[in-house]
């Protein structure tokens, strides 16, 4: 039962991760605390599950949907952030024209797709497990930890490889030093929404894929889980979003196998806490000291 | 000219009359009738469950008129009234059934908190009150004059779990249920009580969200307990998600799941499809039972409506024969005296046996069926 509970906590933990290292790009690039990312999950399911009632195979509807969200997450962060950045307005700005558009976003969604638990078509992918040494592991459950694997790598590399990678990084050290070294702010945060709008969308596929239950609301409670995540692992802290994201999933598993499943939603947010009292930059987080 | 023509209208509307006269069915015959009230919701978003009942009653009616309709001979006809599913609505229906129509019983509310608002209403006014698909608990606690027929959940489950007790062998269970929902925490508490007076064991106890999504942690646990059976109340999603789950784990087939009334949805194997096989519910009634009242309550049901009956039109069915028996039993169209009788009353309906508790509840729950979803449908259990 371990080994079961540990490779469940495993897969869950790597979507979670997934969906964080979304969320934590666009704090640690644009200073924003983007709350419409959790839409951007709910809204990459929705569009993948479309995708495959009409006839597209999985494997093109993944990038297709990723991709589309992306795009759209484009247009989104460019009308309500935008502006924003330029007034240089503070973080609780962004905070709250995020949280109103996410209202607006979701009531929209429900009006139009209602509250139904919608699922894949059963075609999609086998719903069989595969059993090896005594445990279960589902396609679903490989293609997550597969491909959570493959976006890592890609977004390292390009983040550490490439000259746009750089002026990334460069953006989000010091954005004033950046300018001046002609980074064009604007079609970096393209880059970042565009980024973290795909990855929101992909964890949001894969994880209605996993548990075949697909709604416009899931990106809400999705979006406390990756609240604890990229806080335990650093704001804005790629590296420790991955962790932390695997952490929590293997956790929740753990204690709803060995002490109670209504303790299970509980552990990430006692994470939270702990964090946020004794290490509050997170678990590799350096100590930020404020020069005036 | 003009008297000519006013005489000729005069002689028309007298023809007519005289042939709507000579043409009134032949079973009505010239004794006044015996006109009950029932207020259910026939109009608005519920009004599924009204239209069954009303059509269940109407059913039953042609029936009891059929054979001569009560009191030795007076016609039976029900006075109906529409709540909208609104309690105010309700209570507007049952002040004008009492007050200006003087019906000496009502049949409904549809709702549970309907009767809530009715129900003291109609006890006041001392005037028997039978609502035939309020389940929630309390309702006959309103007062003297108020009865159901419809059997609560909590009738229900002991049965299921008898069932798989005794001709399944099962004797250590996994519970999961919803511990964010009252209706699936409510049947929790029964299946809880009703595991222990079975006196079979109950190895874990695991909860989840109304909205979870992912069962996988629980679902191991017990898996590795090895129970006989899965014991699980939830509401449609959750049910069939954990289902999914289920087989997608790998749990074998021979571990089943024992489900409440949350799980008594023709949804539930539609999108479960085969991962549902083999899940058992218990259900107050099923169109597939075999006895010749129920067929033949379900092929004249067919052919009136053209639709297919459900457990409110059943329930409604077999409330009116009863109804009809006891105000021929009180020998008078007396409120008082039809509330005597209906405490004794007996009645073999589609429903099974039935008769009444002290506390003017369903006595008799042998008419439980107990069904198992199969091939993306519900059939009755056989072992």
């Amino acid at each position: 039962m371990l080994g079961q509970q540990l490779l469940n906590g495993l897969a869950a933990g790597a979507a979670y991760a997934l969906f964080a290292l979304g969320f934590t790009l666009i704090f640690g690039v644009m200073r924003v605390i983007n709350l419409t990312y959790g839409v951007y999950y709910s809204s990459g399911a929705l569009l993948a599950l479309w995708l495959t009632q009409n006839g597209v195979s999985l494997l093109l509807a993944l990038p297709l949907a990723s991709c589309a969200i992306g795009l759209i997450a484009v247009g989104v962060d460019f009308i309500l952030l935008t502006r924003l950045q330029r007034a240089r307005a503070p973080e609780l700005a962004s905070l709250m024209v995020t949280l109103g558009a996410t209202l607006l976003l979701y009531s929209v969604a429900n009006t139009w797709l209602g509250t139904n638990v919608r699922r894949f078509p059963p075609s999609v992918i086998p719903s069989a497990s595969f059993e090896i040494f005594g445990l279960y592991i589902t396609l679903s459950q490989i293609l997550i930890m597969v491909l959570v694997v493959v976006v890592v790598m890609s977004l390292s590399l390009f983040l550490n490889a490439t000259r746009a990678g750089l002026a990334l990084r460069a953006l989000a050290q010091n954005p004033d030093a950046a300018r001046l070294m002609g980074v064009r702010v604007d079609v970096m945060t393209a880059y970042v929404s565009f980024i973290s709008g795909s990855l929101g969308a992909l964890a949001g596929i894969l994880l209605g894929l996993n548990y075949n239950a697909i709604q416009p609301y899931m990106g809400e409670s999705m979006m406390l889980k990756g609240f604890a995540v990229i806080i335990l692992g650093g704001l804005g802290d790629v590296r420790g979003a991955l962790i932390a994201g695997v952490l929590i999933g293997v956790l929740e598993a753990m204690v709803a196998g060995y002490m109670s499943s209504s303790l299970k939603e509980a552990i990430g947010f006692v994470l939270l806490v702990l964090t946020l009292w004794i290490r509050p930059s997170g678990l590799f987080g350096q100590i930020q000291i404020k020069r005036a | 000219m003009a008297f000519f023509v006013r005489s000729f209208y005069v002689a028309a509307c007298s023809a007519l009359a005289l042939s709507a006269w000579s043409h009134s069915p032949a079973y009505a015959q010239t004794q006044e009738p015996v006109t009950i009230g029932a207020i259910e919701v026939l109009s608005g978003p519920n009004n599924k469950y009204g239209i069954a009942i009303r059509n269940g009653f109407d059913l039953a009616l042609e029936d009891v008129n059929k054979a001569g309709g009560v009191l030795g001979g007076r016609p039976l006809a029900i006075a109906y009234e529409d709540s909208a599913g609104n309690k105010d609505q309700a209570i507007n229906a049952a002040r004008q059934l009492i007050g200006s129509q003087k019906v000496p019983l009502i049949l409904g509310p549809t709702l549970s908190n309907e009767m809530f608002a009715v129900g003291p209403i109609a006890n006041e006014r001392k005037i028997p009150i039978i609502g035939t698909s309020t389940t929630a608990n309390g309702i006959t606690a309103i007062g003297p004059y108020v009865f159901r027929t419809s059997l609560p959940e909590a009738a229900v489950i002991p049965v299921t779990l008898q069932t798989a007790r005794d001709r399944l062998g099962v004797k250590k269970v996994a519970v999961m249920y919803g511990n964010d929902d009252a209706f699936t925490k409510s049947a929790y508490d029964v299946m809880k009580d009703a595991l222990a007076k079975l006196g079979m064991e109950t190895i874990a106890t695991e909860t989840f969200g109304g909205k979870d999504t992912d069962f996988s942690a629980q679902l191991t646990k017990i898996a590795a307990l090895k129970p006989d059976a899965i014991v699980v109340s939830a509401l449609v999603e959750a049910g069939a998600g954990i289902l999914l789950a289920k087989k997608q784990m790998g749990i074998p087939s021979s571990i089943r799941v024992i489900g409440g009334n949350g799980l008594n949805s023709p949804q539930v194997p539609n999108v479960a499809g085969d991962a549902a096989d083999g899940t058992l519910v218990g259900s107050p009634w099923f169109i597939g039972k075999a006895d010749d009242a129920n067929k033949k309550f379900v092929s004249s049901y067919r052919a009136k409506y053209n639709a297919d009956p459900d457990q409110f039109a059943a329930q409604a069915y077999d409330t009116l024969f009863l109804v009809a028996k006891a105000i021929t039993a009180a020998g008078e169209v007396n409120s008082d005296k039809i509330r005597d009788a209906l405490t004794k009353a007996t009645y073999q309906g589609v429903m099974g046996s039935f008769s009444f508790t002290a506390d003017r509840d369903p006595a008799d729950t042998s008419g439980v069926v107990v069904i198992e979803m199969k091939s993306g449908g519900f059939q009755i259990f056989k072992p």
